[in-house]
């Protein structure tokens, strides 16, 4: 198979402004990823399977992951005129100090494929696809209609995560059952408090017992007051 | 009113047969509980491997496994329980004829099991419906099925057919129906049926 830079290059040659960016991955497996601009996914994935060489025409795996808000503290040399008072003089003095500041990267959701292929028997190529935040714009071009294999995998991640597949052609919840309102796998996702009976609890669990007693015992007290 | 055992042995060496309504009439709910032909998970296999030849559960009167709710004694929920299935098995058991016994077969049924804090699991199904016996394991192997399912037939055996202690169906007020939870926006409503399970008090 081609190298990942291969690739990039392969694609940033058959579709103009694909914009794709390598995320190198550290680990020993070293499988690094194609990050897929959203506009032009779904054109490069239409390359990835139709060229000769490629001709990735497996799509195995899709998964979703939830990134929360990342809360980035800097230290940061600035310079500033204080105030000083000098030999009983009071003088205007120049002065580098250190400052911490913090800045929140936002969060997306992303969603992961790999690919494989059958005819060339190479992969995996891993591709990336992140959406622009983790509220309001969670759309990403859906891949069904280039691997079928997508469709109940592409459910799956919008029924857990919440990402809307646009150009995906049932997009229901698979595993939830309809009306259900939350996406159990984001990490902001609080369960039903159905604690009211944890015999073995530790951990979280048994905050959650605890809380639940409290509430039942708040609430039987507001009921005899 | 019972035969004095020594009596009843007696007479049988006569050649005379005694018994009472009530044993008649219980020997008969115990010997041929016909379970229901349903499963929900991994345990379910085990169920399955039951009823086969080497287990044999047909030697204790529970050969036939029915596929309709309206032909069949017992549920066996053999599996996880999720909330999406929860509402169809409350259904299911509203559906059964009296009289009907329900065994929780294995961890899931009984309280979630390993599923247990998942978002997606109901918690033990006597939740929301009265369950006779309960097997722990994950999967209980067949002899603790056949286990409770002798349990369930002394359980039978033992009720008597007046009193306080008389099964539900010879029981004027007995409940018959029970209230099928709704699928809500974030989880099943109710999350239990207390008329069916108070929430057990967990002493530390
Ligand atoms: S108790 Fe164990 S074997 Fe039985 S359904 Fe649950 S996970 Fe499967």
């Amino acid at each position: 198979m081609k190298t990942i830079e291969e690739i990039k290059a392969a694609i940033e040659a058959a579709v103009p402004g694909a914009g794709v960016e390598i995320i190198n991955n550290p680990s020993p497996s070293a499988q690094h990823s194609l990050l897929l601009q959203r506009e032009t996914a779904l054109a490069v994935a239409q390359f990835l399977r139709d060229d000769a060489e490629l001709a990735f025409d497996y799509l195995s795996n899709v998964t979703g992951v939830d990134w929360l808000d990342k809360e980035i503290v800097e230290k940061v040399k600035v310079k500033k005129t204080v105030t000083k008072t000098v030999d009983g003089v009071e003088q205007q003095v120049e002065e580098t100090v250190d400052e911490t500041r913090k800045r929140v990267e936002p969060g997306y959701l992303e969603t992961v494929y790999h690919l494989y292929s059958m005819a060339k028997k190479h992969g995996p190529l891993i591709l990336r696809l992140r959406t622009a935040n983790r509220t309001d714009q969670v759309e990403l071009p859906s891949f069904t209609p280039i691997w079928r294999s997508a469709e109940f995998q592409e459910r799956e991640i919008f029924d857990l995560y919440g990402i809307v597949y646009t150009g995906h052609p049932d997009l229901r919840r698979i595993l939830m059952w309809e009306g259900f309102k939350d996406h159990p796998m984001r990490k902001d996702y609080v369960e039903p408090d159905d604690f009211e009976y944890e015999p073995t609890a530790h951990d979280a669990v048994a905050k959650r017992a605890q809380e639940h007693q409290a509430k039942v015992a708040a609430a039987q007290n507001g009921g005899a007051a | 009113m019972a035969v004095d055992e020594n009596l009843k042995i007696e007479m049988g060496k006569q050649g005379v047969f005694v018994t009472t309504l009530q044993e008649l009439y219980n020997w008969g709910r115990r010997s041929s509980v016909w379970p229901m032909n349903f499963g929900l998970a991994c345990c379910a296999i085990e169920m399955i491997a039951t009823t086969m030849a080497r287990y044999d559960l047909a030697r204790f009167g529970a050969e036939v496994f029915r596929p309709s709710p309206r032909q069949a004694d017992l549920m066996i929920i053999s599996g996880t329980v999720t909330k999406k299935m929860a509402p169809q098995v409350v259904r299911l058991y509203n559906q059964m004829g009296e009289p009907r016994y329900v065994i929780a077969m294995g961890a899931c049924a009984i309280s979630g099991g390993p599923f247990k804090q998942g978002y997606n699991v109901l918690k033990g199904i006597d939740r929301y419906i009265p369950v006779d016996v309960h097997i722990p394991g994950c999967p209980p192997r067949p002899e603790a099925l056949l286990d409770a399912f002798i349990t369930l037939q002394k359980k039978i055996d033992a009720q008597s057919l007046t009193g306080e202690n008389r099964p539900r169906h010879l029981n004027p007020e007995g409940q018959g129906e029970f209230p099928v939870p709704e699928q809500g926006e974030h989880d099943l409503e109710p999350p239990s049926n207390t008329l069916v399970w108070p929430a057990p008090m967990v002493i530390r």
